[in-house]
């Protein structure tokens, strides 16, 4: 089996499997990172998604040899409790989930959107997580979380 | 008035179940409920920070467990902060008074000239203890005694503020939390194979290809349980697949049709009861009648994560780690299957995603029970797949009700009837003398399915939930018929037959009022004598600057229940804009919970609860053919997405001299009503079927 290189988290990975093995089996069941988590199975819900490159992308879905190359984040290397990603503060200032299970997936596609965009309303907030699925009903407070992390992050 | 235990601390009367100081200087608060995602265990802290001064940052909230905790039984109908917030604000006023009393012998001080801050007791000339120091020599193993004084609201510092929740950070830092994420040494993992014929039987099975695959461990068949055990996540995928490839099932049960579910309920043998019967004091004509039938759609729980157990067996003791929401009553129903004393068996919470009722997070805790057997000594984690979510798991039932008014000459209501036809809305483990777990009906010897069955009114009621109107008309009669056929399984689901009844209700007295001329929002007060119902009602509609100049394409709508008649009072004014589609775009709510504990927590459950409730109206229908169950992913079951989600503004109206009552089930019903209510001041339809789609548009607008 060849190897699989990619940059995780910014260190550079090596992975010895199956390539055709889902990214996110890789991700939580080889290497332990079990922040980016299981929904659906098929790209249907985003509570898996990573960052590859600057997009949003479903881990559940991804096959390992598609990330060949390629740079990706997690939930793990977006911040931590002692250096959190303004997004991070901005959803415990907002209280901005319920349950929370979708919510590293979701921080994920607005990690992603700020990369491409750091000032977007509240239509292109909502475009972004349209494929993010949440079940308790914190949209709006996520949508708010948003703004706030965008307002800190491009205030000089 | 004789003072009472908290109905919780009656039950579990131990105050070391509840409360220890350990002596890193924390305060170990235990509660019986779990965390659904509902912040309950931020609430309860701050609850024992107030009676017991001390820094809510001491207060360390352990998992339930029935090696440990006080039995709560069910983390269910927002009943939390009744009984469990009631039973810590007690024990906790007792304690302090204890420690106060030891401190008081200790430092030869009078008690009254004590004070009390995070947990250090000072008095005067600088003597000082604190609850840690005293906590060797107070003991805690002593039963909880009536009479102990809470204090008054006003001398409260935490309750009544927004502290932030103490479970978040963990969750937006990926620390594993879940019980998805739960990492335990040797850990195996397991998948179970189901048929999506409903009720087939398993009539053969080739294990060969099944075999072959990496990692297996073990093959389990009990009857018509199967599933497999693996050393990978992956392999026991693979080996699930090979399995199902090789599987050859019966036929299944017949299902309704699901084009018609008010012919399927009102044509299934039935129990019926009354739920309550009103004379009028003083007799009036009817000069005639309206009859009118609301339905709705059985609805999933559809749960983000998949439901989710581990099990690791030691000898004839079995350890389960679940997301159950009854630790206790899911013991009880293992107990029954796996033949086993309860004491053999540990049931620990681990969270799971957010819960709206009874979901598969029970049964998976058999599933993972049977098949940890077949590697004893090693912890076997079994997880559902996204179709057994949207398959396996009870369902909210579907419900018809049929509601009659009579109206006299001047069109006022002298009589009302209101008839339910529904499958109980409860089956929930632990209840019964026979278990409620899905693989209890398909190991070899099977147990019968457990046919729903409903609460009675003394707890809120199940299909009959909400359906006794809070309005003073002066004669009624409410019935509710339980099928006592169950070709689709339900059980609880958020509000039970609450979100049913309160739509039928309150859309139908806005037709009344509609066909008299009058305002809806003046209507209701017309008809309400409590002035707490009134004050929501006012305080909506005022926010919502009741009612807004009619405007072409869009639409107003109001809806009030208070949950159960009990508990939290919810009033919604709901605006809508739509032509083919309906889009709800803003939703105006007040609530009274009595006392708030956590204002920002109260508004996050009504916000989700509206949210929820508008996915429901607007999309969501379990649907099936008459074989299986067709709506097996997130395609086939839609939920409100982010660019669907309307604005909520919701008031808290503050009560803290009121006992505190849950949030979580308050806003669905009145949503609905208003939803469908503001659907007709926009396009002059009546919806009576939900969900409101283009099909029942069309289908309302035929029929008016």
């Amino acid at each position: 089996m060849p190897d699989i290189r990619f940059r995780l988290n910014g260190v550079d990975t090596t992975i010895d499997t199956d390539p055709d093995r889902p990214l996110l089996d890789v991700l939580r069941g080889h290497l332990r990172l079990t922040g980016t988590h299981f929904g659906c199975g098929a790209g249907e819900c985003g509570a898996c998604n990573v960052i590859i490159g600057d997009r949003a992308v479903a881990a559940c879905d991804t096959p390992l040899w598609a990330v060949e190359g390629k740079d990706i984040i997690t939930i793990e290397g977006l911040g931590h409790a002692e250096r959190p990603h303004p997004l991070q503060r901005a959803f415990i200032a907002e209280q901005a989930m319920q349950c929370g299970y979708c919510i590293s997936g979701i921080l994920m596609s607005a990690a992603a959107l700020l990369m491409r965009n750091p000032a977007p309303n509240d239509a292109e907030i909502k475009a972004a997580l349209d494929r993010n699925l949440c079940r308790c009903g914190a949209h709006n407070r996520i949508v708010r979380a948003v703004k706030r992390a965008a307002a800190e992050m491009t205030t000089p | 008035m004789t003072a009472s235990l908290p109905v919780s601390l009656a039950a579990n009367p131990k105050l070391s179940s509840w409360v220890r100081f350990t002596t890193d200087g924390t305060v170990a608060l235990s509660p019986g409920k779990v965390e659904i995602g509902q912040g309950i265990v931020t609430a309860l802290a701050q609850i024992a920070a107030d009676e017991l001064d001390i820094d809510i940052a001491r207060v360390r909230m352990l998992r339930a467990s029935t090696a440990s905790s006080p039995n709560e039984g069910v983390t269910s109908g927002s009943l939390s902060m009744q009984q469990s917030g009631r039973a810590i604000r007690h024990a906790c006023a007792e304690i302090r008074q204890i420690f106060l009393t030891a401190a008081a012998d200790r430092l030869g001080v009078d008690i009254g000239q004590l004070e009390l801050a995070d947990g250090v007791i000072s008095g005067p000339g600088n003597v000082t203890t604190s609850y840690w120091e005293l906590s060797d020599e107070v003991s805690l193993d002593r039963v909880a005694t009536p009479g102990a004084m809470a204090k008054p609201a006003s001398r409260r510092v935490l309750a009544g503020r927004s502290v932030q929740r103490i479970d978040i950070p963990d969750k937006v830092f990926a620390h594993p939390r879940f019980i998805q994420d739960l990492a335990l040494p040797g850990l195996l993992h397991g998948r179970v194979l189901r048929p999506e014929l409903s009720g087939a039987k398993l009539l053969g099975l080739h294990e060969e290809t099944a075999r072959e695959i990496a990692g297996l461990v073990a093959i389990l068949r009990d009857g018509r349980f199967a599933g497999v055990v693996s050393e990978t996540e992956q392999g026991a995928e693979a080996a699930l697949a090979a399995l199902r490839k090789s599987a050859t099932w019966s036929a299944g049960e017949p299902l309704p049709d699901d084009s018609d579910l008010a012919a399927f309920l009102k044509a299934q043998p039935v129990e019926t009861s009354v739920i309550a019967a009103k004379a009028a004091a003083q007799s009036a004509t009817a000069t005639r009648t309206i009859r009118r039938q609301y339905t709705r759609p059985y609805l999933a729980h559809a749960s983000m994560a998949p439901s989710c157990a581990l099990a690791q067996w030691s000898g004839e003791r079995v350890h389960i780690w679940s997301h159950s929401q009854g630790i206790y009553l899911l013991r009880a129903d293992l107990a029954i299957v796996l033949g086993l004393p309860v004491e053999n068996i540990t049931v620990e919470h681990v969270e799971g995603a957010g819960c709206y009722g009874h979901n598969g997070a029970d049964d998976v805790a058999l599933d993972a029970a049977l098949l940890a057997k077949a590697a004893p000594g090693r912890p076997v984690r079994v997880q559902w797949s996204r179709a057994d979510e949207m398959t396996q798991a009870p369902f909210g039932a579907a419900m018809a009700i049929d509601i009659e008014a009579d109206l006299d000459a001047h069109n006022d209501i002298v009589g009302w009837r209101h008839a339910i036809w529904s499958n109980g809305h409860t089956a929930r483990p632990g209840r019964a003398s026979q278990p409620a777990l899905l693989a209890a009906t398909e190991i070899a010897n099977p147990f019968p399915r457990l046919i729903s069955t409903n609460p009675p009114q003394a707890n809120g009621g199940g299909a009959d939930r909400n359906s006794v109107p809070l309005y003073d008309f002066p004669a009624w009669q409410i019935s509710s018929h339980r099928l006592l056929t169950m070709p689709i399984r339900t059980s609880a689901l958020r509000t039970l037959g609450g979100q049913g009844n309160v739509f039928a209700i309150e859309c139908f007295i806005d037709e009344i009022a509609t066909a008299r001329g009058e305002d809806p929002v003046a209507f209701r007060l017309r008809h309400l004598s409590d002035g707490r119902a009134k004050d929501v009602i006012r305080a909506a509609a005022t926010r919502a600057n009741w009612k807004p100049a009619r405007a072409s394409g869009t639409g107003h709508g109001i809806g009030f229940a208070r949950y159960k008649n009990t508990g939290a009072y919810c009033a919604v004014v709901a605006e809508v804009e739509g032509d083919a589609d309906i889009r709800v775009k803003r939703l105006t709510i007040a609530v009274d919970v009595g006392e708030a504990v956590n204002p920002d927590g109260v508004i996050n459950q009504i916000e989700g609860g509206a949210i929820q409730a508008t996915s429901w109206v607007l999309k969501e229908r379990v649907r099936f053919d008459r074989a299986r169950i067709t709506s097996r992913s997130w395609t086939d079951y839609p939920i409100l997405r982010f660019s669907e989600v309307p604005e909520v503004e919701v008031e808290v109206i503050q009560r803290s001299e009121i006992e505190p009552v849950g949030a979580g089930e308050a806003a669905h019903g009145p949503v609905t009503a208003a939803i469908v209510n503001a659907v007709f001041d926009c396009l002059d339809v009546r919806v009576r079927s939900l969900p409101i789609t283009r099909d029942s548009l069309i289908a309302a607008m035929e029929l008016s």
